[in-house]
Parts: C-alpha cells; sequence; structure tokens
C-alpha cells in the first residue's frame, strides 16, 4: 500500500461512474470548495464522465487566489526594506500586486527567497544573523499550524531575526460568508481533505444543519473524488443533509489534535480580507499577544499605498462560484500562466490555471 | 497549496524524520505528529508531517470500491 496509485485504479473508477450514473436522478450543483480538488477533476476529466445531472463549480479553495491586493502590496513594501530577506512559498512569486510583483522585485534586486518549508525559512535566518528574514504567511488550516510550529521553533533555538506576515485564512467562516450571500446555489459540498486532516469533520457541520447542504470530505486522488460524488448523491436522492468522510485514510472527525492546539496557542481569529468576497469575521489569523515581537507588520514602518485592481480581471467572482473562466474576456489572451493578469492564472490551483492547462468544458 | 503527498517514514531522530520522497531522501518534522513510527505512511505538507495515514481504513475503501465495480459489472 503506497496510498496513490491504488486510489487511480480505471476499473474501480468504471464502477463508481457507473453507480452514480444510475443513481442519479435531481439535477444537482456540487463545488468542490478545494483547488487541490480542482486540479484533480480537471486533470482526470471528471466532469466529463459525469451525468448531466450533475454540475460541478470550483470554490474559493486556494490561498494564493484569495490574497488581497492589499496584503500582497505590503509584501511588496517590506521586501523594499534594506536587510531583510522575504522567504516565500513559490506560489505567491508571480502574483501581481496593484503596482508590482514579487518577482519583479526580486529582478530589481531586493531579496526574495523562494522556500518549501517554514524550517528552510529558519535556516535562512541562522545562517544570516544581521538580516531579517520575513515568512509570507500564506495558507489555510492545513499549513497554519506549520507556521506555528516554525514560531515555537524560533523561540526554542533563540532566533531573533525571523518574522511571519499572517495573511492566513480560515474556511468554515468563509463558506458561511459565500452561502449567505445567495449568489450561488448548491445541492451538496466537496469540503477539502487536508484542511480536514487538521480541523476534523465536526466543523462543517453548520453546513448541514443550517443550509442543508449534503457536505463529504474527500481526498485528492481520482477514485476519492469518484466516491465523494456518489456519496454526495446519494444523500441528495435519499433527502438528507449530513457530513461524511470519504478520505477516512487521512481524516479523522476530530482532526490533528496536536496541530489544533499549536494553533490555539500561537493565533488568534481575527477578521481578514479575501480577494473577490472580502472582509470576513474570524476568518483570518492573527498573532497571539505572548508572539507579536514575531509580526512582521508590527516590526516594520510600512506605506504600501493605494491598491488597485487589474482591469477585466475576473478572478473574484470565479473564486465566489458565479462564473467560470470561460466568462472572462482576458482568458486565454491577455492573461495566462506565462504572463497572468488575476491570481487565478497564477496559482497551479486556480481555476484558469486548470481551464487552461487541462481545457475547460466551454467552446473557446 | 494544501498538497501533501504520503510519504514511508524510514527513521526517526527526536522531532524530525527521513523519509523517501520520488527516490530522495528528505528530512520532514513530526512536531505536528508526535505520534509517527518507523515504517508508517505520513500525509506531508511543506515539510510537515501533518497526519499518519490509516492503512485499514485505506483497504477498507478500496474493497468497498471493489464491491462496487463487481455489484456494477453484474447490474
Amino acid at each position: 500500500m503506497k496510498f496513490i496509485t491504488e486510489f487511480r485504479r480505471s476499473e474501480l473508477a468504471e464502477g463508481l461512474i457507473s453507480q452514480i450514473h444510475r443513481r442519479s436522478k435531481t439535477p444537482v450543483r456540487f463545488m468542490e470548495f478545494c483547488g487541490g480538488h480542482t486540479v484533480t477533476i480537471f486533470r482526470y476529466g471528471i466532469r466529463q464522465v459525469l451525468p448531466k445531472t450533475i454540475e460541478m463549480v470550483s470554490g474559493p479553495g486556494c490561498p494564493v487566489c484569495v490574497t488581497a491586493n492589499a496584503d500582497l502590496d505590503k509584501a511588496i513594501a517590506l521586501s523594499q526594506i534594506p536587510e531583510v530577506i522575504i522567504a516565500t512559498f513559490g506560489d505567491m512569486l508571480k502574483v501581481p500586486g496593484s503596482h508590482s510583483s514579487l518577482q519583479k522585485v526580486k529582478a530589481g534586486g531586493a531579496d526574495v527567497r523562494v522556500v518549501y518549508s517554514t524550517t528552510n525559512a529558519l535556516e535562512i535566518a541562522e545562517e544570516n544573523p544581521t538580516e531579517s528574514v520575513i515568512f509570507l504567511g500564506i495558507g489555510f488550516e492545513t499549513t497554519a499550524p506549520t507556521i506555528a510550529a516554525s514560531i515555537l521553533q524560533a523561540e526554542e533555538r533563540g532566533i531573533k531575526n525571523y518574522y511571519i506576515l499572517s495573511m492566513h485564512k480560515l474556511c468554515p467562516p468563509v463558506i458561511r460568508a459565500l452561502l449567505d450571500s445567495g449568489e450561488v446555489k448548491l445541492q451538496g459540498l466537496i469540503c477539502p481533505g487536508h484542511v480536514s486532516t487538521i480541523i476534523g469533520s465536526h466543523p462543517w457541520e453548520f453546513i448541514a444543519r443550517d443550509y442543508g447542504i449534503p457536505c463529504v470530505v474527500s481526498g485528492f486522488e481520482p477514485l476519492d473524488i469518484l466516491q465523494c460524488v456518489d456519496m454526495l448523491v446519494a444523500q441528495v436522492e435519499n433527502g438528507e443533509s449530513k457530513v461524511e468522510i470519504a478520505y477516512r485514510r487521512g481524516v479523522h472527525p476530530e482532526g490533528n489534535r496536536e496541530a489544533l492546539k499549536l494553533i490555539e496557542q500561537v493565533f488568534e481569529p481575527c477578521p481578514t480580507k479575501w480577494r473577490g468576497i472580502g472582509e470576513v469575521p474570524d476568518s483570518g489569523l492573527k498573532l497571539r499577544k505572548e508572539y507579536q515581537h514575531f509580526d512582521a507588520e508590527l516590526a516594520f514602518d510600512i506605506d504600501p499605498g493605494p491598491t488597485y485592481e487589474p482591469r477585466g480581471c475576473i478572478c473574484g467572482d470565479i473564486l465566489r462560484g458565479v462564473k467560470t473562466p470561460a466568462d472572462c474576456k482576458l482568458f486565454g489572451k491577455a492573461c495566462t500562466p506565462e504572463y497572468p493578469v488575476g491570481p487565478c492564472m497564477v496559482s497551479s490551483e486556480g481555476s484558469c490555471s486548470a481551464y487552461y492547462l487541462y481545457g475547460g468544458d466551454f467552446e473557446g | 497549496m494544501c498538497l501533501a503527498i504520503p510519504v514511508l517514514i524510514k527513521s526517526i531522530e527526536d522531532k524530525e524524520a527521513e523519509v523517501e520522497i520520488g527516490g530522495v531522501t528528505c528530512r520532514i518534522s513530526l512536531w505536528l505528529t508526535p505520534e509517527a513510527r518507523v515504517g508508517d505512511y505520513a500525509l506531508v505538507h511543506t515539510g510537515y508531517a501533518i497526519n499518519i495515514l490509516n492503512q485499514e481504513e485505506a483497504e477498507e475503501t478500496l474493497r468497498l470500491f471493489e464491491e462496487i465495480a463487481e455489484a456494477e459489472e453484474k447490474g
């Protein structure tokens, strides 16, 4: 058991597809919240094998895509301070801010380094004691505990030149905001797998209970997605709405308690701004008072200036699930992975990138 | 961004483990999974094990898929 190829077997996919076709009678719209699921769905052509009764829409589950321009502008402003090293996940480099991108300021001489993990950022801080290393903390609940662990490691190892710019986001509050807006009507939600690995399945229960929407936590292999769709169809056809876990090998209903403890110790919830969605209460994480000396925003004085959104870009509407890349005039013309205008084309998990790479189900 | 991949833990030293990813030996952090043991498959996200994969559940899920495939073929 290697936990990968076993979940890609085509003969097992055929069984699941056949069962979905047999059971699905009611026209439904399911949202896959997570960008990782969007990639699996496009890469394996899953939309094409589902019955016409099932419409799939992509949600805002791509941390790079939902990072507000104002936050990106802050990161770019921080990179202009002498003796500052910006450490970031590679996805953030090409995202255009109001005036520039991290890639452009790097080309202009700013010290911006791509890291795979916060452990690399800590090493850079140790190797450069006279400089300040600022880690760009983006990501959902999956990533937040790794950032929390890096703060505690910095304390343990006496690293005093390590900071974070906290742009973390929490998933359940934004789903509530999306549903409350009434813009997109859903009959099922594919809940994010690795976010649930950390938080468990209980935080999704309000969606099934208060909004009557079936929820299933899915893994990331093609059989996982098919199983999840099948379970959602079964709930719809049985008139049920509850939270189920399809990804049982990777998700425990209670989540990862150790990881949750670290998030709780280091961070507290705060309101934060999502691209395309606006400010959502309690959907961000800020450092608790005891750890505020790691906060780059408090340690450095910056003025990022006014924020501008790219003209003609509809990433915000795409992130809310109300438009698709096919509706965008820039898609594939002015906006490509090589020269992206909006973040959904930059991130490999963005809807626009997935449409561009694997072909959307549209004429265009 | 929340990508996490299954990797086999080969050895453990303190809060770090040696694992193999695509034929390359790497070190990962076990800060979030103190229960990790040598021989476990961990889900690794940005250099940290975020969970230990449950082999019994994985086998159970695959058995269910086989039953569905069999039933659909007959049906």
